[in-house]
């Protein structure tokens, strides 16, 4: 049987028939017992399992899903990672996830897809210009890569974008991060899921959680669809269904749970080598390698748990990229959909223990949390494994909203996420 | 487009409504007895049910803010009332 990915075994496998390979991930009975269960097999969850076997060595743990793998919000985002936010401890997590990403291919044995193709974030005034070179400035001080581009440097990169003084929003620069760019996101979950499951942990799907089991105050596993799954610890990675588990574990959340919609066109040959974001149209575009443009934008600003969306944000988004790209309005919008994304006041995720002891949350990624997928594993599996947080983990607590030391990233770098 | 129904306007385009947060979410009384733990709750923690949820909104068009009896997952919306009516708490009439 062929267990490792290479172009030799590719080769090899060519010349009988693709007939050796083996099941990237087994599909085990849950045991009634594990060292740690983990609630959520998208993304964040099969990361923090990875982790938890490959950095702390705990490999008896399980993942339980209710749906499939990666069918959530882990398969419905844009695929962008980036680490272009403004204070330092946002930089220190989202470029944890970043410098994650960069080798997590070779790290998972396991084709991501990675593209550091570079973003570029428009500024559209004299005073968005001054923000930007503010964010700039930020980013450079907490230490991760940004550049300030003037309407030169955004023609450059940007040959299709309408900055003709007539335009709706006029172009005077922007902010670059290189080093951001797209990633496959379905490769992501898979990578890990078949890197765990390769390391003992069980990744068990169709199973929903009915109820915790909670003892003498500490929650001790949980009640599901295919019977009593015992753990000493357990981690809730369900993103937009996080209100909805926390109040069976007795306990809010301070979290709105928003549809967030995403489309793309028919494919078309290489027009758009970049991401780009306009704040003044609030839509986001890049290419895929299939040749279908990817745009997203702002959330429904209906809360909901319809994976559906709204007409009046897709209009907004699709108006958006035509005032940006007029030579787009030829295409053919081909797919959309939408994911529950669970959003913070304050724009950040929460990541600890929760008021239920044994219990710890990762989630309030809202729209962002694609990117942050290897960093969300790492610090999870971090708080899961020694029960306290990692030093970048700490500021994201559910405390901060007592404390008032909220992370206001909606405010600080202007990204609704 | 989903038509929401302001109790003073009608039915009327989804985009002309704000969301306002939980019925029932009352401001907590007694200025320095409120704890940390009290205040942030009031402010920062949401129901956010999936199913059956009372809200309040904000018709921008013409100010009128009401509570809506809707569900989250199909959009079906039970009840449209002017706040003090139907006989709800509805956190803001005070």
């Amino acid at each position: 049987m062929t267990r490792h990915y290479s172009a030799l075994s590719l080769f090899k496998e060519g010349l009988f028939g693709q007939k050796g390979w083996q099941q990237a991930w087994r599909s085990p009975e849950p045991k009634p017992r594990y060292d740690i269960l983990i609630i959520g097999g998208g993304g964040h969850g099969l990361a923090t399992a990875y982790y938890l076997a490959r950095t702390h060595n705990i490999r008896n743990v399980a993942i339980i899903e209710k749906g499939w793998l990666g069918g959530g919000n882990t398969g419905r985002n844009t695929t962008v990672v980036r680490s272009n936010y403004f204070f330092p401890e946002s930089t220190a997590l989202y470029d944890m996830a970043l410098r994650l990403y960069e080798t997590l291919g070779r790290d998972l044995n396991y084709n991501i897809m990675l593209s550091q193709r570079g973003i570029v974030t428009l500024a559209h005034s004299e005073a968005e210009m001054e923000m930007a070179a503010r964010t700039v400035n930020a980013m450079q001080i907490n230490g991760t890569d940004a550049e300030l581009f003037d309407i030169e440097d955004v023609r450059r990169v940007l040959p299709l974008l309408n900055v003709s003084p007539g335009a709706r929003y006029p172009v005077f620069g922007g902010v670059w991060q290189g080093r951001a760019g797209t990633a496959r996101h379905d490769a992501v979950a898979w990578g890990y899921a078949r890197a765990a499951d390769r390391l003992g942990v069980d990744i068990i799907q169709s199973c929903e959680v009915e109820e915790f089991i909670v003892e003498g105050g500490r929650c001790r596993g949980v009640k599901t669809s295919r019977g009593e799954i015992r753990a000493e610890r357990t981690g809730m990675v369900v993103a937009g269904h996080s209100s909805h588990l926390a109040a069976k574990a007795g306990f809010r959340l301070p979290i709105t749970s928003y549809a967030l919609q995403a489309c793309v066109s028919e494919p078309v040959k290489p027009v758009l080598d970049t991401v780009v974001l306009s704040p003044g149209t609030g839509t986001y575009a890049s290419q895929s390698d299939k040749g279908e443009l990817v745009l997203g934008g702002a959330l429904d600003r209906v809360p909901s748990y319809g994976q559906r969306g709204n007409l009046p944000v897709l209009e907004d988004v699709v108006a958006g990229l035509l005032e940006m790209f007029p030579s787009f309005r030829q295409l053919r919008l081909m797919r959309q959909w939408a994911g529950i994304v669970d959003v913070t006041p304050d724009s950040s995720p929460i990541l600890g223990e929760s008021p239920l002891p044994g219990l710890f949350l990762n989630c309030g990624w809202g729209t962002g949390g694609f990117k942050a997928i290897p960093a969300g594993g790492t610090l999870l599996a971090h708080l899961l494994a020694t029960g306290n947080h990692h030093d970048v983990s700490r500021p994201f607590d559910l405390d901060r909203f007592t404390r008032g030391r909220l992370i206001d990233e909606a405010a600080g770098s202007g990204i609704a996420h | 487009m989903q038509l929401f129904p302001c109790p003073f306007c009608g039915p009327r385009s989804e985009s002309e409504f704000h969301f306002g947060g939980d019925a029932g979410n009352h401001r907590p009384e007694g200025f320095r007895a409120v704890t940390d733990g009290a205040w942030a709750a009031y402010l920062y923690e949401r129901n956010n049910l999936r199913g059956a949820a009372s809200e309040i909104w904000m018709h921008m068009a013409c100010g009128e803010v009401f509570r809506m009896e809707r569900d989250t997952v199909n959009h079906r919306v039970a009840e449209a009332l002017a706040l003090g009516q139907g006989g709800g708490d509805d956190g803001m009439a005070h």
